[in-house]
């Protein structure tokens, strides 16, 4: 595609044109091949309660769509900040010892590809009750980019820091919070944003799994009962919410910039 | 007083254990400016950081006063070749780090006109308050050299400290160093790859030979009255003797290898047995 020279908001107009051929290769979908596939204006008709009462309870598993949201995030941030409470000193420990990094870098790399829909009958096996199982689910899930790129972020510190440290004779103490953690915090925010991403994707397998209220529970349950339009609208609402929190994470990583 | 005896140092490597420096021996008293010239890759930074104790020597002993050396400490400052300042602490911040280590009992007053003290010393006041990315190569080991300086070493090291620097600027920071050492009284060893500045700066200069193996030359005393004045120097007899009298023994002596294994085969008879024709 030829660069197109720049025009005023064209960072509004561009993207807006791109989910105009979305919409249009979606009418034209459910037009022809997938007739199941409700069009985008059957999808507004049947989702317009939840979206322009976005906040009201009819009933458990009936809300507007911004509590059931509501209810999701509670749930994502209590598994993501467990996650990078263990992620990161985890991700020091590997930096700093070669000899634990040996001894756990297997034991990760095996954890790592194994899918939330399977951590989540091994937590309801440990805790019975769906809420911790889930917050398991989502901390061990989403656990291993903070330790990952911590574990890189700290054995890319220059060795000229520590040698200042060296010098100085910094304490270990004062050595970790004056030089090491200040250098290894671009790498550590890496590890947050993905390790967000990855958590905001298992709350919604989870929910799904457990019954819990959130838009995973609500999605799950409109595919029971054949409301299609709704999972469409579940779908939106995942992907928006997820570039909102992604878009935060940028804007706490650019005030912490150090390095 | 510095003293070097003996010392040897090797690292091992995939090939096999490279002896990277062997036999140097040194004496600096205190107060003296000592230049070492060398190759690169000879091992200069090697011997300096012996000497600062972030290395431990193989053989040989390095000991400050009689007491041997056994790992860095404040008493040996050193300023690195890439100048080694925190990007998220400003000027005042990386120098209050080592002035907080050194003096750690001083009230905030006395702390901060200490750090400007010393900022002023290297003619950085304005830059106070700036980030290492906001300073140029020159200003960033202006910082260095601040911070070495503040925390009151009885040493101060120097690893090539100027040779990322262009020419002009070198100039500059090499006459701020020659007032320092006037004003501060401090010893100062001084690693370079030049020969000019380490005449134009030092008490005397010893060459270090080529590497591996490279082992300390003879000193050669820099008899030229201070404060030196870098135009006059080129015309200054003294000067051109010392610049080839250094030159030519690092391009003869200094660069010849030294054998690197057993001694040599001798082919004369010296067993006192056999051949007793005397």
């Amino acid at each position: 595609m030829p660069n197109l020279r720049r025009f005023p908001l064209d960072w509004l107009i561009l993207p807006l044109i791109g989910c105009a051929i979305v919409l249009c290769l979606w009418s034209v979908t459910s037009a022809t091949w997938a007739p199941t596939l409700p069009s985008p204006w059957q999808t507004w008709v049947a989702s317009k309660t939840y979206v322009l009462e976005p906040f009201a309870k009819r009933g458990e598993l009936d809300q507007g769509i911004l509590r059931f949201a509501w209810y999701s995030l509670i749930l994502v941030s209590k598994g993501y900040f467990l996650a990078i409470l263990i992620g990161t000193p985890l991700g020091f420990l590997l930096g700093m010892s070669a000899t634990a990094s040996r001894m756990l870098d297997p034991l990760i790399q095996i954890l790592r590809p194994v899918s939330p829909l399977a951590w989540l009958p091994l937590g309801l096996v440990l805790f019975s009750k769906s809420e911790p199982a889930a917050v398991f689910t989502i901390a061990v899930c989403s656990m291993w980019p903070t330790v990952l790129n911590t574990a890189v972020g700290v054995r890319a510190i220059p060795q000229d820091y520590l040698n200042v440290a060296k010098v100085l004779k910094l304490s270990r103490t004062k050595m970790l919070w004056k030089i090491m953690i200040p250098a290894t915090l671009p790498y550590m925010f890496t590890g947050y944003r993905l390790s967000l991403g990855i958590a905001w994707l298992v709350i919604v397998a989870a929910e799904m799994l457990t019954g819990s209220p959130g838009v995973g529970g609500f999605l799950w349950q409109e595919y029971n009962s054949l409301i299609y339009e709704h999972i469409l609208l579940c779908i939106l609402t995942i992907g928006l919410i997820g570039f909102v929190l992604d878009r935060l994470m940028s804007l706490v990583e650019q005030r912490f910039r150090t390095a | 007083m510095l003293t070097l005896k003996h010392v040897g140092k090797g690292f091992q490597t995939r090939t096999g254990r490279v002896e990277v420096l062997r036999e140097i021996d040194l004496t600096v008293e205190p107060g003296e400016f000592v230049a070492i010239v060398g190759f690169s890759g000879s091992g200069k930074t090697t011997l300096i950081s012996l000497i600062a104790g972030l290395l431990q020597a193989d053989r040989g002993v390095i000991a400050l006063d009689g007491r041997p050396i056994t790992g860095p400490g404040p008493e040996r400052g050193v300023v690195f070749q890439n100048y080694s300042l925190l990007p998220w602490l400003t000027v005042a911040e990386n120098i209050g780090l080592a002035v907080d280590q050194v003096f750690p009992k001083w009230s905030r007053a006395e702390r901060t006109a200490y750090i400007d003290r010393f900022v002023a010393l290297v003619n950085l006041t304005p830059a106070r308050d700036k980030l290492p990315r906001q300073l140029s190569g020159g200003m960033r080991q202006r910082v260095a050299v601040a911070r070495a300086l503040a925390i009151d070493p009885q040493i101060l090291l120097l690893d090539e400290p100027l040779s990322a620097l262009d020419a002009l600027t070198r100039g500059n920071l090499q006459d701020e160093i020659a007032r320092l050492h006037q004003q501060e009284r401090k010893t100062i060893i001084l690693i370079t790859n030049d020969v000019d500045e380490g005449i134009l700066l030092a008490d005397r200069i010893i060459p270090l030979t080529i590497g591996p193996g490279a082992t300390l030359g003879p000193s050669f005393p820099v008899d030229i009255d201070r404060p030196r004045d870098r135009k006059a120097l080129n015309h200054d007899p003294a000067f051109k003797r010392i610049r080839k009298e250094v030159t030519d023994w690092l391009l003869t002596t200094g660069r010849r290898r030294p054998p690197l294994a057993s001694p040599p085969i001798s082919h004369e008879p010296t067993s006192t047995l056999a051949g007793a024709h005397r």
